[in-house]
């Protein structure tokens, strides 16, 4: 029998099937820690409490693995260990640590432990602490995705201040004689009786030689002085200077610039190539294949992609439906039996509650990832080294795939990790450091940058799923009385997790997500069919995942049923709501914008919708106007609760952010296919939002929930339907097909 | 040909046609500038020539002779913010950051030429920077904000 590490490692261990074969292991183990990484090359005097936190007789350093492609979190680590610890952000250095299993993130397992996030039964607790523990076990892995890292991060960052503090009160009581109880610590020292200080970077030394204090009791958040209020993110002046560096602006000494070509149509084979033009173009130094592919190595980028662009190729078919009507024609057949994903919610009996009928079919299309920073990966291949500078989310994988191509032990493979110019889940993906190594494995000796262009970051993105939605709504007595809703999609979980080379058994959540887990627990009839293909293009996780299409076909199949009942979208969602903090969003939403209905006169509507994502239930009211020239986006106002605040101003950030994300792609965005490939090709056909389409949006946290959420997904899935439902309110035009803008004009 | 960056001359041979932003980034290590789309379609590698904001991925470096660059890095640096960086720091603008360095040379420009622009005007001018993680309410802030300050000077 294959030891559990090694079955979980291959097949997640996620779902039904694996908890009911019962694996047993000793809690012990589950529990005990992790080695300290930091501990291996500590230099004498230097002090390690835990993993996260480092000091020397110059400086402090806060370990923060999570990677930060934008949301924050490089900062929110540093901010959560420095509340306990009593430093203050200036007085520390900032690291994004080394891979290790230590850091593997416990909460990311969370959102598939198969119950609904805002189920807090013993039942639902017991199951995800099982998870966690195998997750520990058997595949404790670094990883930043499924908005885990705050949650992940807030009690042991925290704990990690507090231990190492009270560890460096214990040493400067040894060094002055003075009682622990009578120390405080402030600003990076220990205060004694008398008012004098000792740095903390003086007693490193001392600190060094005791054994870390444990379970330190956390502070009430009331006396919090950092976090929960506005802070300065650490790395807000560098990125408002140029001086920040993304993995696309390091720099060594030697290093070569190169890009790759490989088969648009994602997955085929290269049949052949002619490179003989491009070899004799300025600063070509080398033109290799890698897999499906070919790689130009040159001295400059630019030069790279210019003989890329001269390489002729003879691509090979796509393993999927060449054109994109195929795509929409196969997913329209698998609403059968056959490839049901699961019935995932059942709930009274759809079939025979009373009521007229309100019937929709839904559509949301493939959509690119296309963060602003193209895939790139610096790799240098030494004698019996690899270190690699890129940004990815997680860090072990970057590190396995690499010693595999390039044959050194991953223990001699390091992985700097890079601030990241957004990901929206595009960094969730391995070809790019894959094609990097197999160059620099080409290459060795010689550090190679490899940089794809924007038109092979498109034509290489796997996109977000397509989905389609049919529903049935009932209403009677100005009452929505049922929906029973089938949700059919590409199973992006495979897709993803079969590029990693693991198998997930069972069935694939993220098809249902979000309109499964809804809390409307004052419907009498909902059930929740998903179905799934996976004979489609590879696909993605894109931000939100699941819930993004889900939430747009539930929410909009609602909004017709209510509009069917004549009542008022608002009041109706609130009555259907039984969970609190969700009755509290929505009525926090319709506070914010003074709520009167839907039609506000004038051209003008409101549409409302409600998401539940990751833990977080968000109400979005967007209002609009009918001009002459389109519709335009007013204003859109936004409640969640996530919890815990830890800095305001960042949330808002990510709220604003990722509604205007929704927006943005429910409007503008697609990615089709034509003969294998994909028709969009960089930004005039794919954009998003620009700025002048951008509504106000106004933005309200509510902390009633137990448990903290992170919050860099939750605002997209309401987004889209509330603009679809606010539309209609102005119009009379029901759209149930992103992108939008195939069925009605935009400003 | 020669030309200046932020103050300092350089002398560069390269092919007529390379566009600025790989002259920058690749010949001159000047990684402020940021490489998005190559076809002006998102502005990350917006800089200054001659005190206009242009594209740089879109200039060639056979027009560069004798010209003077200013990129983000020569606009303000971390010690001595430009009043458009420090109005981004207020703020808070950045997420992913991989836009601003070009949100904000555009920006600078148009308070150049326009230090009390109205709501329509920032919506025109700076539309054709693209941020992917939809920093805009922020950015129609500090623009705001630093017409202000520079008002005020
Ligand atoms: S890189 Fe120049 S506009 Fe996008
Ligand atoms: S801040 Fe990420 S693209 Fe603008």
């Amino acid at each position: 029998m294959p030891s559990l590490g090694k079955i979980a490692r291959r097949t997640f261990l996620i779902g039904s099937a694996a908890i009911a074969g019962g694996v047993a292991f000793g809690v012990y183990a589950a529990q005990r820690p992790f080695a300290n990484p930091n501990l291996d090359d500590l230099p004498k005097g230097s002090a390690s409490f835990n993993p996260w936190v480092i000091i020397d007789s110059d400086k402090i350093t806060l370990i923060a693995t999570h990677a930060d492609k934008g949301q924050g979190i490089f900062s929110a680590q540093a901010a959560m260990i420095a509340e306990e610890l009593d430093v203050d952000l200036d007085q520390v250095e900032i690291s994004f640590g080394v891979p290790d299993k230590a850091y593997y993130n416990r909460a990311a397992i969370d959102v598939m432990a198969g119950f609904p996030m805002y189920d807090n039964s013993p039942t639902a607790e017991t199951v995800r602490g099982f998870l966690g523990g195998i997750v520990k076990l058997a595949l404790p892995l670094m990883a930043t995705g499924g908005s885990s890292a705050v949650p992940d991060s807030y009690d042991k960052l925290r704990q990690a201040g507090a231990t190492a503090r009270e560890t460096l009160k214990l040493a400067a009581s040894q060094q002055s004689g003075v009682p622990v109880e009578q120390l405080k610590t402030e600003r990076g020292a220990v205060i004694l009786p008398d008012g004098s200080e000792i740095a903390y970077t003086a007693l490193a030394g001392a600190a060094a030689g005791i054994t870390p204090m444990a379970d330190i009791p956390l502070r009430d958040p009331k006396q919090w002085r950092i976090l929960g209020k506005p802070m300065e993110r650490a790395d807000m002046v560098e990125k408002s200077t140029g001086t920040l560096t993304y993995g696309i602006d390091f720099r060594t000494e030697g290093m070569l610039h190169a890009t790759i070509k490989v088969n648009p149509r994602q997955g085929g084979a290269m049949v052949g190539f002619d490179a003989s033009e491009a070899e004799g173009m300025p600063g070509v130094k080398k033109i290799v294949e890698i897999t499906g592919g070919v790689a130009v190595i040159a001295d400059n980028t630019w030069r790279a992609i210019q003989a890329a662009e001269a390489i002729e190729f003879d691509w090979g078919e796509a393993p999927y439906p060449a054109e994109q009507d195929a795509h929409w024609e196969l997913l329209s057949n698998t609403f059968t039996d056959a490839h049901l994903n699961a019935e995932a919610r059942v709930e009274g009996d759809v079939e025979a509650a009373e009521g007229e009928e309100v019937v929709g079919e839904y559509r949301s299309p493939y959509i690119a990832h296309a963060p602003l920073e193209p895939l790139n990966a610096t790799i240098l291949v030494g004698e019996n080294r690899v270190d690699i500078w890129t940004g990815h989310q997680i860090q072990q994988y970057v590190e396995q795939f690499v010693a595999e191509i390039t044959g050194v032990d991953q223990e001699n493979v390091h992985l700097h990790n890079m601030f990241i110019g957004g990901s929206f889940g595009h960094r969730l993906e391995f070809d790019f450091v894959k094609q990097a190594a197999e160059i620099a494995n080409q290459m060795r000796g010689t550090p190679i940058q490899m940089t794809y262009s924007r038109e092979e970051d498109f034509a290489h993105d796997f996109p977000r799923h397509i989905t389609m939605g049919r529903g049935v709504a009932k209403v009677k007595d100005g009452k929505v009385t049922a929906l029973d809703i089938q949700i059919a999609g590409q199973s992006v979980m495979r897709s993803q997790m079969g590029r990693m080379g693991m198998s997930l058994p069972g069935p694939d959540a993220q098809l249902h997500e979000g309109a499964w887990d809804a809390p409307n627990f004052n419907l009498p009839n909902l059930r929740v069919r998903s179905y799934r293909t996976e004979a489609l293009a590879p696909v993605s996780s894109w931000r939100a995942v699941g819930a993004g299409p889900n939430v747009f076909i539930y929410e909009t199949l609602l909004d017709e049923a209510i509009h069917k009942a004549g009542a008022d979208p608002l009041a109706e969602r609130i009555r259907l709501m039984g969970h609190e903090p969700s009755v509290k969003v929505l009525e926090a939403v319709g506070e914010m914008c003074s709520w009167t209905g839907p039609n506000i006169g004038e051209g003008r509507g409101r549409g409302v919708a409600y998401g539940f994502s990751f833990g977080v239930p968000v109400a979005t009211i967007v209002e609009v106007t009918a001009t002459d020239a389109g519709i335009k986006l007013d204003k859109a106002w936004v409640a969640a609760d996530v919890g815990k605040v830890i800095d305001p101003v960042n949330l808002e950030n990510l709220a604003q952010g990722g509604t205007i994300f929704g927006l943005g792609h429910a409007i503008n965005c697609e990615i089709t296919y034509a003969d294998g490939m994909a028709e969009q090709t960089n930004y005039h056909d794919h954009e998003g939002m620009r700025l002048y389409q951008c509504p106000e949006i106004a933005f309200r946290p509510l902390e009633i929930g137990t448990k903290i959420r992170g919050f860099g997904e939750p605002p997209i899935p309401p987004s889209a339907p509330a603009l679809g439902n606010a539309i209609f309110a102005a119009t009379g035009q029901r759209i149930r097909e992103m992108p939008f803008y195939k069925h009605i004009d935009f400003v | 040909m020669k030309f200046t960056v932020n103050g300092t001359e350089h002398e560069v041979s390269v092919e007529d046609d390379m566009p600025l932003l790989w002259v920058l980034r690749d010949e001159l290590n000047i990684t402020g500038p940021k490489y998005g789309c190559g076809i002006a379609q998102c502005g990350a590698c917006t800089v200054m020539l001659d005190g206009q904001a242009v594209r740089s991925c879109q200039v060639t470096a056979d027009e560069l002779e004798g010209t003077e660059v200013t990129t983000i890095e020569g606009l303000g640096t971390p010690d001595a913010l430009h009043a458009v960086q420090a109005a981004w720091v207020e703020h808070q603008v950045a997420q992913c950051g991989y836009c601003q360095s070009g949100q904000i040379m555009q920006a600078a420009a148009l308070l150049d030429m326009n230090d009390d622009p109205s709501d329509e005007d920032i919506d025109q001018v700076m539309s054709g920077n693209l941020c992917r993680c939809g920093t805009y309410p922020r950015i129609r802030a500090a623009v705001k904000t630093a017409a202000k300050t520079l008002q005020e000077a």
